[in-house]
């Protein structure tokens, strides 16, 4: 596969050239924001990537992903609380138990189809929310500060922001390479198979629910990880990281992103982060003018924008931003 | 010679003293300006800016500039615009917070870069007790200290048995504790919903009538605050059971609840008719400009203004002397609109509780009358874990 | 005993909103395989326009009838406007063009009314308790919502079984290509639907807005459940959406009633008041994903194309 010198190709390129740079930039600047910001984005864009392994590839449209974030970071915080702050200890029990909990959802789940498949892990999405809701001893709805972020015997701090924040955009990249890896291989071929045609693989001599179940648990093992690296970034892990609106965002960057593309989540991520932030200065900006001071009140009610702007991409750019880059049109 | 050098340096100082004066105290306001809580946030707002106005919108001679924030009511998002906040726009204090659990989340990253962060609101047990920071202050309350004012008002009418009824979360817990604290009756049974998604509390009513107790104690902040009087009236309970409340009925949900709110007593630090200046000058200003009263949400924010344009004017504008800062802080050396009060350990306020009751004003409008001062000069119970002493 | 009564019929006022929310979206997604997560801001809509029209009118009764109206055209408006052009496509398409709408809603909302909500008064007569069995006191508002969703419900019936349109929406569910091609206005046809359902919840929502405040993203919790009653009665079944509307009401109401004394017998008294209230919650979807797992199509699967 040769890397053509294609508009989506060099954006991408750019894109991960201005990542890297980040830090750099924020030292330059004296704007260690800019890292706290971009760090965000690095997570949500690995969660975003796992979930696409299923739901880009596998067409799995799993509403209950977010629960994964939620269970890694309790991992890392309830063990924090309790005294292990290992992250040798921390890290490896959020992915297990991640992967775990995919395998009973997952069995559950997966010998349904469509809409009924998003809402049995929905289902399961809100169990894991309100039993979270009810640890009392480890905050319940207010959540769980984490005083001290994953120790690592001296190998890395991760209290550094510039360590972590390259250490988030390594773990990015190797997720990126492993599921391309994974969808180009057989396995690959056989879960996107399964989604357009599934009698037809299996009378082909595919096993088609054990593939799938096991890319489901890949992707809640991946997002088991970023929900660790999310609770030592923000410091803090609660409940809400896993309520179903959260589920609902990162299916957007997904879509938004592009489906079924290697960095289209990573590019969905970006996008809606930086709409986020983005869209209340440019309504300030262009109402300004207009307005004068109201301009400020009438930003307030972005989201008056972004909301239409997600039917818009469903009607017109169906394969995403990275389907817009590409010029093809994906079904 | 010596006179031109001396021309020279004053000149030179004339030049630089301006340029000095004119760099901005820079102030994060972090509230709820979206959902159905915004109307809090606003309060909040809107008498910060009052505040700021009366103070001719400088602290020491230096311009203040305020960056409001939305932390969405979630945990999440407030210690993102938290961090935001002293990292990217270097602010010099962080105010507000109306939730405990965002002021929980967000209290880390603000202390930890050493920028002072004031309460105008949340009171969590934790930060008050093995939490407690140099850098935080509240110009509002502890959270079980209310309740507790409450408990104690029950104990004196002589109630024997009482139900409480509040929301699942940090805060309403602390009510509940709070309550039993100082009540000498006996709690027949305790409550807690589901917060904030229940809003139907028909199965809780209906327990209270099975157990008929003497009476009910609720917290119900908010929108879940009017839900509540109404389903108890509709229920047939209100006027067979009295209510005791903390935080259910205040200025804004007051114009909601309406007739419903009518005999239903409250506990707060703050009520728009206490006799001292600086408030009459509040809520009179507060009421030409926006019309309706203000609520404590506001007066704690007012008050939040004033304190920090205390410290200010202490250093001179010179920000950068934290502990001389900290220093004039914890006399309360400011016109707050409670009167006055003294800070303990932990930089809680010590002061007194006041049993407010709805009423109708001149122009017919429902509004908040202090009936008694309940309680004086009380301080939370949780200043013994709080290792700093002072 | 009593308090066992009263909180069975508190279930089943619960159930009849949840069916009447849920009747609407199961019609929608059982005629034109539409997910409509914006279902829950017509609810909220109905709500507003209530809370609104009462207030000019001075008549609750008149202004509900007015928010019905609107927001039957509100609903027809949108489905013409905007989700007319989701037919036929994936379900994850109408799940993120409907998720944008809920907040659009939302925002369009609190730029018209403000962000503080409304309140909608009762008359007084519609308050106070009327003592249905010996001891056993019943909000009067509450017995109406139970008799008016009860209505709604066999009016629904006589329209889906015994009527002609509701034979085209019959029709039009299990086989549309084929009901297309016997010459019926389809257009016409689900957008007259969609208004219907769009009326239900707008119904739902401003029948409960006496009890509860009128305010922004009211709709969105209850959407969730709303969807679970529709999974566990069965796609496109209005019968099936009674019964798991009801069951669900029942369950979430009596678990919540009687779970913390239960529990009390094992945990400590704050322990059972922290875990109750979330487990009461888990029952519920507990149950879908039992359902689920065991009949995946619903309790009262209709046969599909």
């Amino acid at each position: 596969m040769t890397a053509a010198l294609t508009p989506r190709n060099v954006v991408i390129a750019v894109l991960m050239l201005l990542l890297a740079a980040v830090p750099v930039y924020a030292a330059v600047t004296a704007n260690n924001f800019l890292v706290t910001l971009f760090t965000r984005v690095l997570i949500l864009g690995m969660a975003a990537t796992s979930l696409n392994l299923i739901l880009g590839y596998g067409g799995m449209v799993s509403f209950g992903h977010a629960v994964y974030l939620g269970i890694g970071g309790y991992a890392v915080g309830i063990l924090a609380f309790e005294g292990a702050t290992s992250g040798f200890v921390q890290w490896p029990l959020a992915i297990l138990v991640s992967a775990l909990f995919a395998l009973v959802v997952g069995a559950l789940s997966l010998r349904t189809r469509g809409v009924y498949f998003i809402m049995i892990t929905l289902a399961f999405a809100q169990l894991v929310y309100y039993f979270g809701v009810g640890l009392d001893r480890y905050g319940a709805d207010d959540g769980l500060t984490i005083r001290t972020r994953s120790q690592f015997a001296g190998l890395l701090n991760l209290s550094d922001r510039a360590q972590f924040y390259y250490l988030c955009l390594a773990l990015l990249v190797v997720t990126i390479y492993l599921i391309a890896r994974l969808v180009n291989s057989r396995f690959g071929m056989v879960i996107q198979g399964a989604r357009s045609n599934d009698r037809r693989m299996r009378a082909i001599g595919f096993p088609t629910f054990r593939y799938r179940l096991t890319a489901f648990v890949i992707a809640g093992a991946v997002c088991g990880l970023a929900g660790a690296l999310l609770a030592n970034h923000t410091g803090f892990i609660s409940p809400a990281t896993m309520h179903w609106t959260r589920s609902g965002d990162l299916i957007v960057m997904v879509v938004l992103g592009g489906m079924g593309s290697s960095f289209g989540p990573l590019i969905g991520a970006v996008a809606l982060l930086s709409l986020e932030e983005a869209l209340p200065v440019l309504i300030r900006v262009a109402a300004s003018p207009l307005f004068g001071d109201a301009a400020l009140r009438m930003a307030e009610y972005w989201q008056i924008v972004l909301g239409p702007l997600f039917l818009l991409v469903v009607l017109f750019a169906r394969g995403g931003i990275d389907g817009l880059l590409a010029g093809a049109r994906r079904g | 010679m010596k006179r031109l050098l001396m021309g020279t340096v004053a000149l030179v100082a004339l030049g630089a003293a301006p340029a000095w004066a004119q760099q901005p105290v820079k102030i994060g306001f972090v509230s709820t300006f979206s959902g159905p809580t915004a109307v809090i946030g606003n309060d909040m707002r809107n008498s910060f800016e009052l505040a700021l106005d009366h103070l001719g919108r400088k602290m020491a001679g230096k311009p203040v500039e305020v960056i409001y924030e939305d932390d969405q009511q979630k945990p999440e998002v407030g210690v993102q615009k938290s961090q935001k906040l002293v990292e990217s726009d270097k602010v010099d204090f962080v105010i507000g917070y109306i939730w405990s659990n965002v002021l929980l989340a967000s209290l880390k990253p603000v202390v930890d870069s050493q920028t002072f962060l004031i309460s105008a609101n949340a009171g969590p047990s934790q930060i008050a007790g093995e939490q407690c920071s140099p850098f935080f202050f509240s110009t509002s309350w502890q959270n079980d200290q209310t309740p507790q004012a409450m408990g104690t008002y029950m104990s004196q009418k002589g109630v024997k048995t009482a139900f409480l009824i509040g929301p699942n979360y940090a805060a309403g817990k602390d009510m509940l504790t709070g309550v039993r604290t100082t009540f000498k009756g006996q709690v027949v049974s305790e409550e807690l919903t589901k917060w904030p998604d229940q809003l139907d509390f028909s199965t809780e009513l209906s327990k209270v009538r099975a157990a008929r107790p003497e009476a009910v104690f609720v917290f119900y902040p908010g929108a879940a605050g009017v839900q509540f009087l109404t389903q108890y009236a509709q229920s047939g309970l209100k006027g067979q059971i009295p209510l005791y409340t903390a935080f259910t009925i205040d200025a804004i949900t007051l114009p909601l609840q309406k007739d419903l709110a009518l005999g239903v007593p409250g506990a707060q630090e703050w009520v728009n008719d206490l006799p001292n200046d600086a408030n009459k000058k509040f809520v009179a200003d507060f009421r030409a400009k926006h019309k309706n009263y203000p609520s404590f949400y506001g007066a704690q924010s007012y008050d939040a203004a004033n304190f920090v344009n205390s410290a200010v004017v202490a250093v001179n504008g010179d920000l950068s002397k934290k502990d001389a800062m900290r220093a004039e802080m914890r006399k309360a050396n400011y016109a707050s609109v409670r009167g006055p009060y003294k800070y303990g350990n932990n930089h809680f306020p010590i002061q007194n509780f006041y049993l407010q009751d709805v009423v109708k004003d001149a122009e017919s409008n429902f509004t908040l009358k202090t009936v008694t001062t309940i309680v004086k000069d009380s301080q939370d119970q949780f200043h013994d874990k709080c290792p700093m002493k002072w | 005993m009593l308090l066992f009564i009263e909180q069975c019929l508190n279930g089943l006022q619960f159930g009849l909103l949840l069916f009447l929310l849920a009747a609407g979206l199961t019609l929608v997604f059982g005629i034109m395989d539409l997910v409509n997560l914006a279902h829950g801001s017509l609810y909220m809509l109905g709500a507003y326009f209530a809370a609104t029209f009462a207030a000019w009118t001075d008549s609750f009764v008149l202004g509900a009838l007015l928010a019905l109206g609107a927001t039957l055209v509100v609903g027809m408006a949108l489905e013409v406007v905007a989700l007319r052009r989701l037919y036929g496509r994936d379900h994850l398409d109408h799940v993120l063009g409907t998720f944008g709408l809920i907040l659009f809603f939302n925002e369009l909302v609190r730029l018209v009314w403000g962000p503080a909500g409304l309140s909608l008064s009762l008359p007084m007569w519609f308050i106070y308790p009327v003592e249905i069995l010996p001891g056993l006191f019943y909000p009067t508002y509450r017995i109406a919502i139970i008799v008016t969703a009860l209505l709604v419900a066999l009016f629904l019936y006589i329209l889906v079984m015994r009527t002609r349109l509701g034979m085209l929406i019959r029709a039009g569910a299990s086989n549309r290509e084929m009901t297309g091609a016997l010459g019926v206005n389809i257009n016409l046809l689900y957008t007259l639907v969609f208004g219907l359902g769009a009326a239900l919840a707008g119904l739902a929502g401003l029948m409960q807005a006496p009890i509860l405040t009128v305010q922004i993203g009211m709709g969105e919790n209850i959407l969730i459940l709303a969807f679970v009653v529709i999974i566990i009665g069965g796609i496109g079944s209005i019968r099936g959406a009674f019964i798991a509307a009801v069951l669900v009401g029942l369950i979430d109401t009596i678990g919540r009633a009687f779970l913390p004394d239960l529990l009390r017998l094992v945990l400590t008294s704050r322990g059972a008041s922290t875990v109750a209230p979330a487990m009461s919650s888990m029952m519920i979807y507990l149950l879908m994903a039992i359902v689920l797992v065991l009949r995946p199509e619903g309790l009262f699967p209709v046969s599909s194309k």
